[in-house]
Formats: structure tokens, sequence, C-alpha cells
């Protein structure tokens, strides 16, 4: 209702003093309370609707942590499904508070878009999929000379297909769609010898086929896609509140804190554990960051640590079954290294 | 003088005969109507063949094959994809469609306060069938009703923040809802608007022509896809930050201009078509100009374009896909985003499935809209039979 009847009464009166409170996004999130997050519009593992009409996903789960962090709630978020042309608008504009919707974190939209991301919740890359029927033998992309690939058009994908097949010298020959579906039924037909997306995209791609299990996943990643939250600049405590949200997901995992153990280790008596969750005497760590001193407690009770949302969305949870890869801690061989809250 | 008792003429009718055999009967409507020449024969064949080819898959893949019950998506997948049914099998899974029904309905409107888009359904179908039936009395009271009155129910049902009900923002909505209201706006506000934009472009008022020529041409020059896009990316960098107008309204807009723009060319030539005389004859009666357009013109005019003004409709309500484009969701949308977002139902039959859903959806609407245009074309067919 407020929406609408902005609209109509239109820019004159409302304008200013909005813009005037754009620079201070905590406050405004904590006037309006809620936090308004841009998500992607349906894909599968990082945002979409159940059956119930709720949005799930890493994306989504990260907003929700958010939310925890700073309202104790982790309801306390509203989504706007984006596009991917409309989803710099939105977050430039102010409609969104967070933009979490599987973005590549690269340094034109550190720079030049006026962006801060806050950290990378899913290192993704480019990768490609055979059916292991059709071309038995081959276990490495350097296998694919003179192959028939299936590729969106106008995507980065297609793109750094080109690069890869050059600098490798290397033919091959793309087969471009304008669709995902299209893209998916041409290569499930067999017209395509192999498929290139992003490879949670492959995953996703793998559980529509007519068989899945003959499809393969090959290990080359021919791009780099550190997908991530971003924020406006020129914002630096909600940038900070993002940030840490993030790192505390991860260092959560690392100590051991999950959602189902969160009230014990409250009585730990590591330091590490003590700091992370707020019970450690005269703590000033959350109050600093502009929070409450339990928000890890918070952000852990809502969603769960980083491991535990990976799982639930994208991984053995779910009917993805992604592995957790390069996404696993730095102490277990990946590269989510959660900075010290200390 | 001799009489004449001779007549010249027969004085009792010849019987009718039987028509002959060749020309009544099954046997007759065949050859007339499928195999008159040997063109005809050929074609009539063939498209024997192409029914008889499709039609089993066809019903096979809706019906016969289809699986009906499930919870997820193994329901819907064969043996070797970790499933029950036989490899090699192919088939709608309708569990998709009933599972995410609510949604396909109503987007992510609340699932607690759904009653009250069921509500407004109930009060739209209770004001439109007796408005569309033409013995039901009270026609006028009917149509300020439908016309006037319910948009302002609709709004304080879906919109909601009054008297106690909940307010639900528009990005929740979604659906088939979605498509209706913005459906149901649209050709509110289209066909008055077009009708008033094309006396405008045949008005003798320069300044009204001109605005209104402008508009027709402007409007009608770019794709609808175009304006959606400005309203939705470009408008929000020219206001100051931090305010947002409401997508749906932002929608709501385009959808309503865009059509009253073809609308004012539809009804432009209808009233082209009225011959000079019925100007005069309403002019020498001492009508002034909007009673000479009320009582005379307009029905007239409106009567002769009931075909294009409905093909406009059509073509409306099937537009309001595009609203997909600014991630609004509707039935279309809410149906690819439960395709491509949601591993919970993703098998190689789910995208078939729900694409069928949703054309099966808008065929029933758009022909019905069809159908009534006929039955209204026929029975406002007075004096123009051929």
């Amino acid at each position: 209702m407020k929406h609408i009847a902005i609209g109509i009464l239109g820019a004159a009166a409302f304008g200013f003093m909005a813009s005037a409170a754009a620079a201070d996004t905590l406050s405004d999130v904590k006037a309006k309370g809620f936090i308004q997050c841009g998500v992607n519009t349906g894909l599968a593992g990082f945002s979409a609707p159940n059956d119930k009409g709720e949005w799930k996903g890493i994306d989504v789960d990260f907003c929700r942590a958010v939310a925890a962090a700073v309202f104790g709630d982790g309801s306390k978020v509203k989504f706007t499904g984006l596009s991917a042309k409309d989803r710099f608008t939105a977050l430039q504009s102010g409609e969104i508070d967070i933009l979490s919707r599987n973005t590549t974190w690269t340094i034109n939209r550190d720079t030049a878009l006026g962006l801060n991301f806050a950290g990378v919740t899913y290192y993704d890359g480019q990768g490609f999929m055979i059916n292991s029927k059709k071309l038995p033998g081959v276990n490495s992309a350097l296998q694919l000379s003179g192959a028939a690939i299936c590729v969106q058009s106008g995507t980065t994908t297609e793109l750094n297909l080109a690069d890869y097949f050059k600098a490798n010298k290397m033919e091959y020959n793309p087969v471009v769609f304008e669709k995902f579906e299209e893209a998916n039924a041409a290569y499930d037909s067999g017209r395509c010898d192999a498929y290139t997306t992003d490879q949670s995209g492959l995953y996703a791609v793998r559980l529509q086929m007519a068989s899945p299990n003959d499809h393969v996943v090959l290990p080359e990643i021919i791009s780099k896609e550190p997908l991530g939250p971003a924020v406006r600049q020129g914002d630096d405590k909600w940038y900070h509140i993002v940030k840490w949200t993030y790192f505390a997901l991860l260092d959560a995992e690392e100590a051991g804190v999950t959602q189902a153990n969160v009230d014990e280790m409250k009585n730990s008596d590591n330091p590490d554990i003590k700091r992370l969750l707020g019970t450690e005497a005269e703590t000033k760590i959350g109050t600093d960051l502009g929070v409450s001193n339990d928000w890890v407690v918070n952000i852990v009770k809502a969603v769960g640590n980083y491991g535990e949302i990976f799982e639930r969305n994208v991984g053995q949870g779910s009917p993805l079954k992604i592995a957790r890869g390069i996404n696993a801690l730095w102490t277990k061989g990946g590269l989510q290294y959660g900075m010290p809250i200390r | 003088m001799q009489e004449h008792d001779m007549s010249w003429v027969r004085t009792e009718m010849a019987l009718a005969e039987q028509a002959p055999r060749s020309q009544v009967g099954p046997g007759a409507w065949l050859r007339r109507n499928l195999f008159a020449t040997p063109v005809d024969s050929v074609l009539t064949v063939l498209a024997l063949l192409a029914v008889a080819w499709a039609l089993p898959q066809m019903l096979n893949w809706v019906f016969f094959d289809a699986v009906w019950t499930g919870a997820d998506r193994t329901a819907c997948l064969t043996t070797e994809q970790g499933g029950q049914l036989p490899a090699g099998w192919s088939g709608a899974c309708w569990p998709f469609v009933s599972g995410r029904f609510g949604q396909f309905m109503f987007g992510r409107y609340p699932m607690e306060e759904r009653w009250r888009v069921i509500l407004t359904g109930i009060v739209f179908i209770a004001l439109l069938a007796p408005l569309l039936i033409p013995r039901v009395p009270y026609k006028g009271v009917n149509a300020i009703l439908f016309f006037v009155v319910f948009p302002f129910i609709a709004f304080f049902l879906l919109v909601g923040g009054f008297f106690g009900l909940p307010y639900v923002e528009t990005p929740r909505w979604g659906g088939l809802m979605v498509t209706l209201v913005l459906s149901y706006v649209g050709i509110v506000v289209s066909l008055p608007l077009g009708i008033l934009l094309a006396m405008g472009r045949r008005s003798k008022m320069p300044i009204v022509k001109l605005l209104s020529v402008i508009f027709i041409e402007a409007v009608r020059g770019v794709p609808l896809v175009t304006v959606l896009f400005m309203a939705s990316f470009m408008l929000p960098l020219f206001v100051p930050p931090g305010m947002t107008f409401d997508k749906l309204l932002r929608a709501l807009i385009g959808v309503a201009l865009f059509a009253a723009a073809y609308m004012a060319e539809v009804v432009r030539g209808g009233l082209q078509a009225i011959p000079k005389g019925q100007y005069e004859g309403a002019d020498s009666l001492g009508l002034g100009y909007w009673q000479k357009m009320g009582f005379i013109i307009m029905p007239q005019a409106l009567k002769l374009v009931i075909p294009g003004i409905v093909n406009t409709f059509i073509g409306m309500f099937k537009d309001t896909t595009l609203v997909l484009i600014i991630s609004m969701f509707d039935l279309l949308g809410v149906v690819k985003q439960n395709i491509s977002g949601d591993p919970t139902w993703a098998t190689p039959q789910t995208a078939k499935t729900g694409y069928v859903f949703a054309a099966a959806v808008f065929w029933i609407f758009c022909f019905g809209m069809s159908r009534y245009s006929q039955f209204m074309e026929r029975r406002l067919d007075t004096g123009h039979k051929r």
C-alpha cells in the first residue's frame, strides 16, 4: 500500500527524505524493520521458492543470516526476485539493501559499478559435462577437441569457452541457444557432445537429463566465478555487518558450532568460542559492529553455520548433491577462510 | 367468348422430390467437405495421417502414460534415473502441477491470506456472469458495480492494510492472479481510453487531434518489452535514490496505455466505416457531439469492430506474460520459475508438463473470450446480414 501511494503521489514530497537517509543503511533497515534482499528469480540451490512459496537457497539463507545478526530474527527479511539485467540498478537505486544473487566478484563491479563485495559464499567456475555413454574414455576437457558444445548465448560463458579453446589450440563447434531449456533439450537429445555452464548449474541440468547417471562433470574449471553478496559503496557500517556475517558463518563451522548445539556451546570454556558467541565477560565485539553481542548465536540459530547452509541447499541434503570441493573450509583443503573474530 | 377453364399456371405445388442420394447423408457430406477435388482428397488423407500419427502419442503422454500422484521428483523418474518407472518412459508429471498449484494460482501470496484472492475471484465471477448473459436485467447497475465498484473492492481485498487485513506487498503476488489483474485493468482502462483517443484522432480540434495522434503513434511505435524495460530499469535511475515505485503499478500503467493505443486504432476503423449519412442524420435531429457519438455513431461502430476489439483483448491477455522480464511472475513466469529453480521437481518431464499446463490455461481463457465475442456478434448482427 505504502509503495503504491508513494508511486501515485510522485517524487517531489518523498524523494529528498529518502535520499538524505540512504547513506546509513543500518538505521534505514532498523527503521523499516526488515532487510530487503535481492535474489535470483529462480536458480536451483541458490534461490527459488518452495512448495509453500518460501524462498530457499544459499543466497536466501545468507540474507536470513544478516537479518538474524541485525534483528535477532532470521525472518525479518523480504526478497526481491531480480534478473541479471536489473540487479545492479536495484542495488544502486536503494530498492534493495543486499544483493545476494549469485553475482561474480570482479574488479569492474567493485570499481566502476560502485559495489562492495562482502565475501565469496560459493566458489563457482565454468565447467563441462559430457555423456559418458556417447564419449567413453573422455575424462578431461582437453580431450574435447573438435567437439560440438552446447552453450547459452550472450553470457560470459560463451566468451570463456572461446578463450579456453583458443588458449589450448583446440577446435570446437559451438551450438548456441537463447534459452536454458533449449540448450538442455539439445544436449539431452545428443545434438552436442558436451554442455558448458557454471559447475553448480551443470549439477542442476544433470537432474533433468533422461539418464543422469550417464552424464559426467569434467574436473576442469575454465573460469573463476566467485559468487558473493554485495552492498553499495560508501556505507562502511553496513558493509561490515554483511562481511562479518559471512565470516561468522565460516568461523562457526570451524569451531563446530551448529544449529543443534549452539545453546550448549554457550557454556563452552574455549576462549575462541566464547568470543564468537559473545559469552565473554564485558565483550564489545557485537556492539562495536552495531549489533547485539549474541549476534553469532542468532545467526546460527536461524540458518546454521556455513557448512549446514551448503549441505542443506546444494550438498548432500539436496537433490543437487554437489561436493564441498573448493568450498570446503581451509582446514579441509578448501578456500573458505573465516577471519578471526576477536 | 369462350371461358378459359384451363389455367396457365399450375394450381398446386409439385411434390418435392427427395434430394438425390449423392446430395444428402454422411457420404455426401464427406464428398462435399473432404473429397470434393483430387487435391482435397490428397490433403484430407495427409491430414488424417498426421492426426493418426500425432494424436495417440499426445494422448498417451498427457493422459495414459502420465504420472498422477507423487511427492517429489522420484515419482516421475525411470529406473535408470533412480525412480520406479520402466526405462524409456515418457509422460506428463502431473504431481508437479498439483504440488505447485497454489503457486501457479497465487504466486507467493501468503497461504493464510489466500482466501482474499479467492473471495475477489468469486465477486469477479458473480459480477461478470450476469453481465455476459443478455437475458439478465439491471445491466446498468451491474456494469457500474463491475467497472467502478469492483476495482476498489479488489484493491482493498488484495492489497490489504485496512480493516485488520494484513498488507500483502505486490512482489508476493503472482501466478494466474497477476495475469488476471493485469488483463482486467488493461481491458477496463484500454476500451474507454481507446474510444476517447479514436474520437480525438478524428476530432476537428487541432490540439486534441495532435495529442491523440502523438500518443497513439508513439506508443504503437515501441514494443511493449521496451516500455516495460524503461519503466523497470531506467525509471529508478531518474528518481532520487531510495524512492521506489511499485513494480506492479508500473506494469499496469504500461500494459493499459499500450492496449489503449491499439484499441484506439481498432475503434477508429469502426468510425470510418459509418456512412456520412449517419452523422448528418444525427446533426439534423439537433443532437450535440456527445449525444451523436453516444446514441448514433458509437453503437454502430463498436458493433462493427467487435472482432478487432476482442482480438486486442486476447493479444493483451497473452502479452501480460512479458512482465516476466521485469521479474514479475504471471502464470507463465511462475511456471518457468518452478521449472528452472526447483531441484525437488527437476526431471526430464517437468518442463514439458509445466508448459503444457500453462498453455492449457491460456487456451481456455482465450478460447472463452473468442467464443463469447462470436456469440455477441451474432446477437448484435442486425441489418448487416449477408
